[in-house]
């Protein structure tokens, strides 16, 4: 296309009036529609992130709607819209027969379980059946008819003749996880990013922030792979506890999620504080930890914040390590070596085995929204908070 | 004499305390690996590799895990790379710094990658499953059940949700390293700012883009929540053959071992051996993104 243009030109500037002339008409820039189309499809894909976090809270919290609907109707809904729509019972967890007394310590399971996945289900459950569990459920849901207040009772009995979703034992365990996970991680992460932004040489850091970085990189379902063999036996003979898998391995655990992240953040941070800073502060005679301490470290307490607060999001999302050696028992006991389940968790665990459309599913989408407020906010607050904060402290205004 | 004294004790046990807990976070990444590599290294064979699971999956292999996870990362990243690229374009070649759309979507990338995986998960199931897989099964089957259900897509799709920040981001930081003057050049031969995208910036931000789309599968491989309840099987007695079967996953192979067999005990080396497979791929496509990352680095200064 290039040449092309160019040939042109010189055709033109050839013909007509010796010289080169420009006219309003030959500067303005031509229309072509391949330029418009790319800047059009650009934009347009660019607005899809902005989109996809519409629609994720969009559509998750229209799943959990159920949650407030009275029972019968959601029940008539559920067989419209997925009379053979079972599969989601496939090999989830094995929770679901008897939580009250899953404790997690022995993984508990059905032998049976690969057996009864997705379609021997589907088969065996004939139009009679759907017809029947429709006629059951009525009778039901009156017993449940208030069950949307229970939610704030300190019950998690999703599956018991009389469900109670009481979200009180799920919320204080994961805020147990969180704590034990920060108290482990921010202080461990704040000073592995002083190290390496102050008083490491620069060789050195050149090493330990890829290294610690590669960390992030490890899944999480190894994390608790590991926890769950290796630390929860380890931890146990160290402190001599009676549950094996508890919300203090988990915390640790989780603590080994958000230490990259908590490290980065905080480390970007310290090494964003300009030079002068901590020259100003050689020259007046401090040492070189004193500075650290006293120059560096507050002028980035605002990215500190905001890195301790990220850290809370991972974990207070984090799924599959929670799954993995927290115990999964809904305890709202505030001893740490109890076995806890968590909000995310709890997702994971029973999911699979809902029935679309019930209460239970809507209950559980709706702790998915409370997540995702929760984490957004958070996001929200270290993102326009903190970071005018930092940047007003630095600038000095 | 004695404050000073005072502050070089103090001065020394904050290095020291700090220096430990370098030490502690370099340490802790060493014995998982050598615990995994322990545990794992005598199952650890090809034929570990290849073959399926057999006697219940108390014996055998892990290959239907193996091709199910590298099946869900390439759809995901055939979905995710185009996207994430167009839009590290946009935010870089198209957007200015300071305005509100810019500074909205970068708001939006940064919480979508703050956004527990669970929750994408949760997105899948509601969004794919129920509302595009069942509206395409009334419109185009006729209600029959084919795309209402978890399946490869849904879940591929899911977690291209998930690795989308990670391209953008990787993509916008290589972007930005390509010099402005060969833009410009480019513009003052009279080339269109589409030709000059194609043609100058895309080639030099190559490397970048490579980046990302490994840092992306890293991801994908390793993440199990959002693919919990969007498409991911216990157990498989064949390879899935299309987009609408489900597949098996390394690292919900390893969860399903370890917390929801009957014999934990005696499956230990095949969840180590597992284990240690999926941290040697996470392991080693992180290092390579982090090693090219390294070297674009040293490019820009």
């Amino acid at each position: 296309m290039l040449p092309i243009t160019f040939k042109k030109t010189v055709m033109n500037s050839d013909q007509a009036t010796p010289g080169l002339s420009f006219t309003a008409e030959s500067l303005r820039k031509k229309f072509r529609f391949s330029e418009f189309f790319a800047e059009k499809l650009i934009t347009s894909v660019a607005f899809l992130s902005i989109a996809l976090i519409i629609l994720i809270f969009f559509f998750v919290f229209r799943e959990s709607l159920p949650a407030f609907k009275h029972r019968p109707k959601a029940t008539i809904e559920e067989q419209k819209a997925s009379a053979g729509n079972k599969p989601e019972s496939y090999g989830g967890s094995a929770a679901e027969n008897k939580p009250e007394t899953y404790s997690g310590a022995e993984p508990v399971a059905s032998a049976d379980k690969p057996e009864t996945y997705g379609v021997v289900k589907d088969s065996a459950l004939t139009a009679d059946e759907v017809n029947q569990e429709a006629n059951l459920r009525p009778s039901e849901g009156e017993d449940n008819e208030g069950s949307l207040s229970s939610l704030f009772s300190n019950e998690w009995f999703p599956v018991s003749e009389n469900p109670r979703y009481g979200l009180i034992p799920l919320f204080v365990g994961t805020l147990k996880v969180t704590l034990i996970a920060m108290l482990f991680a921010a202080p461990i992460a704040i000073f592995a990013a002083l190290f390496s932004s102050s008083f490491a040489p620069s060789w050195l850091r050149e090493w330990i922030k890829p290294s610690i970085e590669l960390l992030a990189g490890f899944p999480s379902v190894v994390i608790g792979f590991f926890a769950l063999m290796v630390m929860a036996t380890f931890l146990q003979n160290l402190f001599g506890y009676e549950t094996r898998l508890n919300s203090f391995v988990g915390g640790i655990a989780m603590a080994l999620a958000s230490i990259p992240v908590i490290y980065t953040i905080t480390e970007d941070a310290l090494t964003a504080i300009p030079a002068s800073y901590k020259e100003a502060s050689l020259a007046l005679g401090a040492s070189r930890w004193q500075t650290a301490v006293f120059v560096t470290l507050p002028a980035a307490t605002p990215g500190i914040f905001a890195a301790v607060l990220l850290g809370v999001g991972r974990v207070f999302g984090e799924t599959m390590i929670a799954l993995m050696a927290t115990g999964n028992a809904a305890l709202s006991g505030l001893n740490p070596f109890e076995s806890v389940r968590t909000l995310a968790a709890t997702i994971g665990a029973e999911m699979a085995e809902v029935v679309f459309g019930d209460m239970h599913y809507g209950v559980l989408f709706l702790i998915g929204s409370m997540l995702f407020i929760f984490n957004f906010s958070i996001n929200a607050i270290a993102e326009f908070y903190v970071k005018g904060k930092l940047v007003k402290k630095i600038q000095g205004k | 004499m004695k404050i000073r004294l005072k502050n070089k004790i103090i001065g020394g046990s904050i290095i020291t305390a700090s220096a430990l807990s370098v030490i502690l976070i370099l340490g802790i990444i060493v014995i998982i690996l050598v615990v995994t590599i322990i545990g794992g290294k005598d199952t650890l064979s090809w034929k570990f590799l290849t073959t399926f699971p057999e006697e219940g999956m108390m014996k055998g292999g892990i290959f239907p895990a193996i091709y199910g996870t590298a099946l869900l990362v390439i759809i995901m990243a055939i979905a995710a790379v185009p996207f994430g690229t167009i839009t590290a374009i946009y935010l870089t070649e198209y957007a200015h710094e300071k305005s509100w759309i810019a500074q909205t979507i970068r708001f939006a990338v940064r919480t979508l990658a703050t956004v527990p995986s669970i929750i994408f998960g949760l997105f899948g199931l509601g969004f794919f499953i129920k509302f595009v897989g069942a509206g395409m099964d009334n419109w185009f089957l006729g209600g029959q059940l084919k795309w209402a259900q978890p399946n490869l897509l849904w879940g591929s799709l899911t977690m291209a949700l998930l690795t989308l920040p990670v391209v953008i981001v990787s993509v916008e930081e290589a972007i930005r390293t390509v010099p402005r003057e060969l833009r410009e050049a480019s513009l003052a031969l009279g080339a269109t700012k589409w030709q000059t995208i194609k043609k100058v910036v895309l080639p030099g931000s190559i490397s970048g883009i490579m980046t990302g789309t490994i840092l992306a599968v890293g991801r994908g491989a390793g993440e199990v929540a959002p693919i919990l309840f969007t498409g991911v099987a216990y157990y498989l007695a064949t390879l899935p053959t299309s987009v609408s079967d489900q597949f098996m996953n390394l690292g919900y192979h390893i969860y399903v071992m370890s917390t929801q067999s009957s014999n934990v005990d005696q499956t230990m080396p095949i969840q180590f051996a597992t284990t240690l497979v999926l941290l040697m791929l996470t392991f080693s496509l992180n290092l390579t993104a982090v090693l090219i990352r390294s070297r674009l680095r040293r490019r820009m200064k």
